[in-house]
């Protein structure tokens, strides 16, 4: 095994506990006086971990321009993404440093209250951040308050707008904004949301600077990024650089099959051909095959499964998962996921292919969020590495695996009909 | 330097409901798709052109769920 390659930033060594505050403290130093300016902020060029990679300075600049009363720190670690497990990971062995980052960025931004969101679902890593937060509170530090925040775990519940709509009035419906970049904020005050991982390696830049944050990584995207990989009934976390390549990353988390195909980013991702395994992981390096990192998530698709199958269950969960507020999505992810299930048990599919095409035309980009359009991405990328799936279907043959066993992880819903939204 | 003003009639998907009484007043800017729900036309037009900006004002007013704007595009 290659274990050396796997750079441990923000994951802890050992995954057995959540380091206590007395262990984080000797592992990466005191958490009294630690601070960040938005200068080194800037400079160690972090993005992103949800899935925008949007600078995270840019996001603080944008705040402090803004004359508020009150600000927020919100630590987005609601993971409504069926096939990642990072936010947990990082929560379960690490806790303290997302804590430190969103502290530092709370001071940073003079905002007195960090609230951190996890999927009321996920009850261990509730339990694990709230006993990390009583550590802290018995140290009697300088500085916001914590507290955690359990809305319900929906695949758009974890949306900024939605979320921050939760934390408003209980509702976790995404928020259509006419003007980007939108304002998120409670009540009157400014709100600064950002992926948990984020604020891990804030956490990190406020120890070691941005430098050595630079140290690994791309230009573009500096840093280590946490990637959940899945494949063959595996579930694993890895942290490596930006810029990785795929094949060692697979390597690192133990997958050791040729894959037919990659399925990056998530389910509102990207689909990559198995071909290009050497390709770094990292969104320059990706652009050119129209994939990305999205919020780091890697499905390997082994050869003895169906591509087409595998994209119908999946579109199918993502039309249920939709808030049904805007017609295109409410009535359009449907309608694609029966086509994309004609086309599946290859009855009936004729027209299912071009009708697929012209769905995804018509309904981008008329959603409040980008929900639809991560399933028009999904489903684009799909038609062009199963290319040739697809028409066998479509004629009517489908492949001898199409009737086997999925590997893609979905959630367990109830009942689909009558899918209640808070 | 002259600045250059465009409209945009654009929808906000949350409020709207799909009575398409847009498509009515405004065909010229608004297409509906097959569930009844608006498409818009996606490039701006001029301030010059009356007649457009009439109907995207009747569609603004007309729709029942007051889910439209006519949006001001200042160019440099």
């Amino acid at each position: 095994m290659t274990l050396e390659l796997t750079t441990r930033r923000v994951l802890a060594n050992h995954l057995d506990h959540p380091k206590n505050l007395a262990e984080h403290e000797s592992d990466f130093g005191p958490i009294n006086r630690l601070a960040i300016t938005i200068d080194v902020l800037r400079e160690s060029g972090i993005t992103g971990r949800g899935g925008a990679a949007f600078p995270t300075a840019k996001k603080v600049e944008f705040l402090l321009q803004q004359r508020r009363a009150t600000r927020y720190v919100v630590v987005n670690a609601m993971e409504g993404e069926p096939a990642a497990h990072k936010d947990r990971m990082l929560l379960a062995t690490n806790p303290h440093l997302v804590l430190d980052g969103a502290m530092v960025l709370a001071n940073l931004l003079n905002a007195d209250s960090v609230i951190i969101c996890i999927a009321r679902e996920h009850v261990t890593t509730i339990t694990q951040v709230k006993a990390a937060i009583a550590q802290r509170g018995a140290k009697r530090l300088q500085g916001p308050s914590f507290e955690v925040q359990t809305p319900p775990g929906r695949y758009v519940a974890g949306e900024e707008s939605a979320l921050v709509h939760w934390l408003n009035s209980n509702e976790t419906l995404p928020q259509y904004r006419a003007t980007r970049p939108s304002i998120l904020q409670i009540g009157r005050g400014g709100v600064l949301l950002d992926n948990a991982e984020t604020h891990a390696n804030v956490g990190l830049i406020a120890r070691h600077g941005a430098e050595w944050f630079r140290s690994v990584g791309t230009a573009a995207r500096p840093g280590t990024t946490v990637t959940s990989v899945t494949g063959n009934g595996k579930a694993l976390v890895v942290e490596v650089p930006y810029g990785t390549p795929i094949r060692s990353i697979l390597s690192d988390a133990g997958i050791e099959y040729e894959p037919r195909a990659l399925l990056l980013g998530g389910y509102g991702g990207t689909w990559l051909d198995g071909k290009h395994l050497d390709v770094g992981f990292d969104d320059d390096s990706l652009r050119p095959f129209s994939a990305g990192t999205g919020a780091g998530v890697i499905m390997a698709l082994p050869h003895a499964s169906c591509g087409v199958a595998e994209c119908a269950r999946i579109v199918d969960y993502m039309a249920c998962e939709s808030a049904r507020q805007c017609g295109p999505c409410a009535f359009g992810l449907p309608a694609m996921a029966d086509d994309l299930n004609a086309l599946a048990s290859g009855r009936g599919a004729t027209q299912s292919l071009s009708r697929l095409l012209h769905l995804s035309e018509v309904i981008e980009g008329r959603g409040a969020c980008r929900h639809p359009d991560g399933v028009i991405r999904f489903v684009r990328t799909a038609l062009s590495v199963f290319a040739e799936d697809f028409n066998h279907h479509a004629a009517g043959h489908p492949c001898p695996f199409a009737r086997g066993p999925r590997i893609s992880y979905i959630p367990h819903q109830s009942d689909v009909k009558d899918l209640e939204w808070e | 330097m002259r600045r250059t003003v465009t409209f945009r009639l654009v929808v906000d998907p949350v409020r709207c409901d799909g009575f398409g009484h847009c498509a009515e007043l405004a065909p010229e800017l608004v297409t509906l798709d097959e569930w009844g729900y608006p498409v818009m036309q996606a490039e701006a037009f001029p301030q010059s052109d009356r007649e457009l900006h009439r109907s995207a004002q009747l569609a603004v007013r007309g729709c029942p769920r007051q889910a439209l704007a006519l949006q001001k595009i200042i160019s440099a």
